[in-house]
């Protein structure tokens, strides 16, 4: 499983200052900080800062492949904030992936070239112009059509995380079941392609979140879940997705949990 | 004697069909209907929008809730509109040009429906043309325009700028909201009301409304 961590995100009111302020130590430490809980990416996402994306994403991409070692994830519906992130990207830690292109035909044909140029990986979420589909056969629909476009235009299909789209349970108490669905029918037809979710959507509007969060990681994991972006220094989460790879058979010999054990994560 | 209290209760806790048995009873008792509609849905209401802002009661109690306040609002719509009790005001609202994000506007659009609005709800991505059409078209008070992406929210100041155009800035007042939008931005776009969260949205309204 691909842990990515969640928490350079805007929408967190103390981080929209942070990165407004150009608060380096603040982002490094938080940046190490997730690496050190067992993020094995970052998620940079500066969506809710309106002004400078472009060049507030180049600082952030900066300052944090200065702190840690750990590929990055360029997450933004903007595609010049992609484009400036990538510009400055240090490709020595690691191939960063795009987040995201969808269904809508001008994102795709605008991030498809930066995926080309610097062949890195990309997140296709199951949307289209018209909205989010309640139906997870239409949004896997959607999946297939973005895989066979995507591998068309010569992406590795590997390369590819199709993110079924987490909308929240308090809203509609289908929208678990939905993404659960679209993951099992994205895997049964395209083993190789990956899948990615952002895990803690699914509990907005509700209290204990992290309980929910959970929860549902386990099931997505059940499902076919390759990659999350999630809060890396929630440890029971965490320990709660070793677990769970263990179970699944994906830990050979129980050598990753073992080791989580020994270094007290467990 | 049905007691209006109850009715606010009743809605407040979601239960829809004891929302629905107690209006249709205040109905046959001949309460004023304004009475019915602000002692005891709207009051309801308020007491939710103020739990949830509080973080005392959660979205799904809030819809929930709703549904209640709907349930009651079908009954007693022919008598309101009967006996000529009007609406505190309209709104039309919509989500920007260019964004499918709904939670939020749909929110604001159920406060303020039990707030006592009349509400047109335009859905989402919806163009500052089709905004300017829903004016001409609904002759709303208010229009509220909701964006959560700061690539959308941009076009909140297109709306304002197709009403201004078109000779409509006068005769509204524009309120907006949603994750990126701040007070700043409202003051520098031009729009009259913002606010945080659905219920001090129904507040903001209000407040606009009143200075009218």
């Amino acid at each position: 499983m691909l842990i990515i961590g969640e928490k350079i995100n805007s929408s967190r009111k103390s981080i929209k200052e942070m990165v407004e302020n150009k608060n380096t130590e603040f982002i490094r430490e938080l940046a190490r900080k997730q690496v050190e809980c067992g993020a094995q990416m970052l998620d940079l996402n500066i969506g809710t800062i309106r002004k400078n994306e472009p060049e507030n994403m180049q600082w952030l991409v900066r300052t944090v492949q200065e702190a840690v070692d750990v590929p990055l994830c360029i997450d933004s519906p903007n595609y010049e904030a992609i484009k400036a992130g990538l510009e400055v990207y240090n490709w020595d830690k690691g191939k960063a992936l795009i987040n995201s292109v969808t269904a809508e035909r001008e994102r795709l044909e605008l991030i498809l070239p930066l995926v080309k140029k610097y062949q890195c990986s990309v997140v296709a979420l199951t949307m289209r112009e018209e909205g989010i589909s309640h139906d997870s056969k239409e949004r896997f629909k959607i999946a297939d059509e973005l895989v066979k476009k995507l591998t068309d235009e010569g992406i590795f299909i590997e390369e590819i995380y199709i993110d079924p789209l987490t909308l929240p349970v308090s809203t509609n108490i289908q929208n678990a079941n939905i993404v659960l669905e679209t993951l099992k029918r994205v895997k049964d037809s395209y083993p190789q392609v990956k899948t990615i979710i952002g895990l803690s959507n699914i509990s907005y509007g509700l209290p204990e979140r992290r309980l929910l969060n959970q929860s549902f990681v386990v099931l997505a994991m059940v499902f076919g879940l390759d990659a999350v972006i999630l809060d890396s220094t929630d440890k029971n989460l965490m320990a709660l997705i070793k677990a769970t790879d263990l179970l699944l058979g994906k830990d050979k010999f129980c050598k990753q949990y073992l080791k989580a054990f020994r270094e007290g994560r467990l | 004697m049905v007691e209006l209290k109850e009715l606010s209760e009743a809605l407040f806790h979601g239960d829809v069909l004891k929302v629905k048995e107690l209006t249709q009873m205040a109905l046959r008792e001949e309460v004023e209907p304004r009475e019915i509609l602000e002692q005891g849905l709207i009051k309801g209401m308020d007491v939710v929008g103020e739990k949830f802002k509080n973080n005392e009661i959660f979205l799904p109690e809030v819809l929930l809730a709703s549904q209640a306040m709907y349930g009651g609002l079908e009954l007693l719509q022919p008598t309101l509109v009967k006996s000529g009790v009007k609406a505190r005001g309209k709104v039309i609202i919509g989500t920007v040009k260019g964004d499918l994000h709904d939670i939020g506007k749909n929110l604001v659009a159920m406060m303020l429906k039990g707030g006592g609005f009349e509400v047109v709800d335009l859905g989402i991505d919806v163009s500052p043309e089709k905004f300017l059409r829903a004016t001409q078209e609904h002759k709303p008070d208010i229009v509220g325009i909701s964006a959560l992406l700061t690539t959308t929210m941009v076009g909140m100041a297109e709306v304002i700028n197709t009403l201004k155009r078109e000779g409509f800035r006068d005769r509204v007042k524009v309120m907006i909201g949603g994750a990126p939008v701040t007070q700043e931005f409202a003051d520098e776009i031009g729009a009259e009301g913002y606010a945080p969260d659905a219920a001090s949205a129904v507040d903001k309204a209000r407040e606009l409304i009143n200075n009218t």
